[in-house]
């Protein structure tokens, strides 16, 4: 498992990845975010969330620096005892929601993926 | 091309309504011909503003039953899906059909039926418009609020109480809208001591979960004197996007959705933000005031707030936001709440908001889907 986010041909990086660049260019790369450090932007502890999701749920968006470039990403914490600027890993969950409890399609889409964990 | 008349409005009740999502929509299109003295075979197209009846009810295909429950059969039909910003994009299909000369007489109809579902399920069909690395995070809208509000306060040092001001502003005036699901006034203590929800959100920092509908009805402004002495023109509409991904956005205070549609309208009206005489902001929550705000250039950025001590956008005050209440108290019924905000600032630049009634010529109403993904932004200007 990877936190995998495209690069594009004008050195940018988005995660996730689409199939066209912010400039308009087609990826060229990918970028494996787990093995970064992430600053928190900012973040919430969520009180009511929906079916299958866990209660409370912390979430923060964080950005990473891959070298010189940022590269944003949102997701579960593994705490909610974190503040803004504040330094952060990926960590890898099993399954971060349950599949099946809300209205999306289980095959549809991945379920595993990173909590972000303060360093 | 000719210029774009509304020459009649309705909306019904917004609450929680025991009928269904059909019925709905027949109430306020109905009333809205009503009001406008037009018969149903005058209809030449028809639209509705729906986010999700298959989902919320199993009810597909509203468009074509809506034509046969108003006898306006054989009308040309089509829903238009954009999220909660529906009913925005309503009035853009609405005024692209007559302006394009495609109609003579539109009729659009916005409405969505919820409260059956639990909160937890109506959240969930609402976030499923989020991209999967964001979905399965659990991410719903009132988190990316919570997210949001934590930075704006942050990075502008605003004061958590600016925020409640906000809904206890919209709540004064949904006090005054027999429409609206709240008529009730809250005070700043009420908001803060209410349970935490998206921190450092509150409840009273949401919408509520809602039923209803709106209407608008809409021909050539040649024609409007035709069928009434008091109309409107939609002199200015704009419509854009931002990222679909949230957190891909390089300022997440920003909503570049509101900021592109908002100069389009202003552009095709001829009017900047100082000719706005009235506003209606997609309040789902509070935050997304300020921000719709500062995107539309009524405040400068990271200073909207600085307008609630000032009382500016009171009923009373230099521009008056939300004189209906807003999402916040008059309530939230998806594919309904663009054509509520239509239907408001139609009041309003005819003279006939009652109890709400401010002094405007001239109106904007702004209209968001998903965080920010999609927007409208109309603008409306009375003829008496």
């Amino acid at each position: 498992m990877t936190m995998e986010a495209y690069r594009y041909e004008d050195g940018s990086i988005t995660y996730p990845g689409h199939p066209i660049g912010p400039d308009g260019s087609e990826p060229v790369d990918t970028v494996d975010l787990s093995e970064y450090t992430a600053e928190v932007v900012t973040w919430t502890t969520s009180n009511a969330t929906p079916p299958g999701v866990r209660e409370p749920n912390h979430l923060a968006i964080v950005e990473f620096d891959v070298d010189g470039t940022p590269v944003r990403a949102l997701g579960q914490l593994t705490t909610g005892d974190v503040d803004i600027g504040d330094a952060v890993e990926p960590v890898y969950c099993e399954e971060l929601r349950e599949p099946g409890a809300g209205i999306r399609e289980p095959d549809s889409q991945a379920w595993d993926g990173y909590r972000f964990e303060p360093v | 091309m000719p210029d774009v008349a509304v020459i009649g409005a309705s909306m019904t009740k917004f609450g929680q309504r025991e009928t269904w999502v059909r019925e709905l929509l027949a109430e306020a299109g109905e009333a809205c011909l009503d009001d406008a003295g037009v018969a149903p075979d005058a209809v030449e197209h028809l639209y509705v503003s729906n986010m999700a009846s298959g989902e919320f009810e199993g009810q597909t295909g509203v468009p074509n039953a809506l034509a046969h429950d108003l006898a306006a059969v054989p009308a040309y039909t089509a829903r238009i899906d954009q999220t909660s910003s529906s009913g925005g994009a309503g009035i853009y299909a609405a005024w692209q059909s007559i302006a394009s000369g495609a109609s003579d007489m539109t009729l659009l109809v916005g409405g969505e039926k919820m409260t059956h579902r639990t909160t937890g399920e109506a959240t969930d069909v609402i976030a499923s418009l989020t991209h999967p690395v964001e979905y399965k995070h659990g991410v719903t809208l009132p988190s990316f609020a919570g997210l949001t509000a934590r930075l704006y306060l942050s990075q502008f040092d605003a004061p958590r109480e600016s925020l409640a001001k906000v809904a206890v502003k919209n709540h004064a005036n949904g006090a005054r809208n027999p429409h609206a699901q709240f008529q009730k006034e809250i005070d700043v203590e009420t908001v803060m001591e209410s349970p935490i929800v998206a921190d450092p959100l509150r409840l009273y920092d949401f919408c509520p979960i809602t039923d209803g509908s709106a209407a608008l009805l809409f021909c050539p402004a040649e024609k409007a004197s035709e069928y009434t002495d008091e109309y409107a023109v939609v002199s200015g509409i704009g419509g854009a996007t931002d990222t679909h991904v949230v957190h891909e956005r390089a300022d997440p205070t920003t909503m570049g959705g509101v900021v592109e549609s908002g100069r389009e309208a202003y552009e095709m009206a001829g009017v900047g933000p100082d000719d706005i005489d009235v506003a209606e902001l997609h309040d789902m929550f509070t935050i997304l005031e300020f921000l719709q705000m500062e995107g539309l250039d009524f405040a400068p950025k990271g200073e909207a707030w600085k307008e609630m001590d000032r009382g500016t956008t009171e009923l009373d005050g230099e521009l008056p936001i939300n004189t209906s209440g807003g999402l916040k108290s008059k309530g939230h019924p998806l594919g309904a709440s663009g054509v509520a905000q239509g239907y408001e600032i139609y009041k309003q630049v005819t003279g006939s908001a009652g109890d709400r009634q401010v002094d405007a010529d001239v109106g904007l109403a702004c209209n968001v889907g998903g965080f920010g993904n999609c927007v409208t932004t109309a603008i409306m200007e009375g003829r008496r």
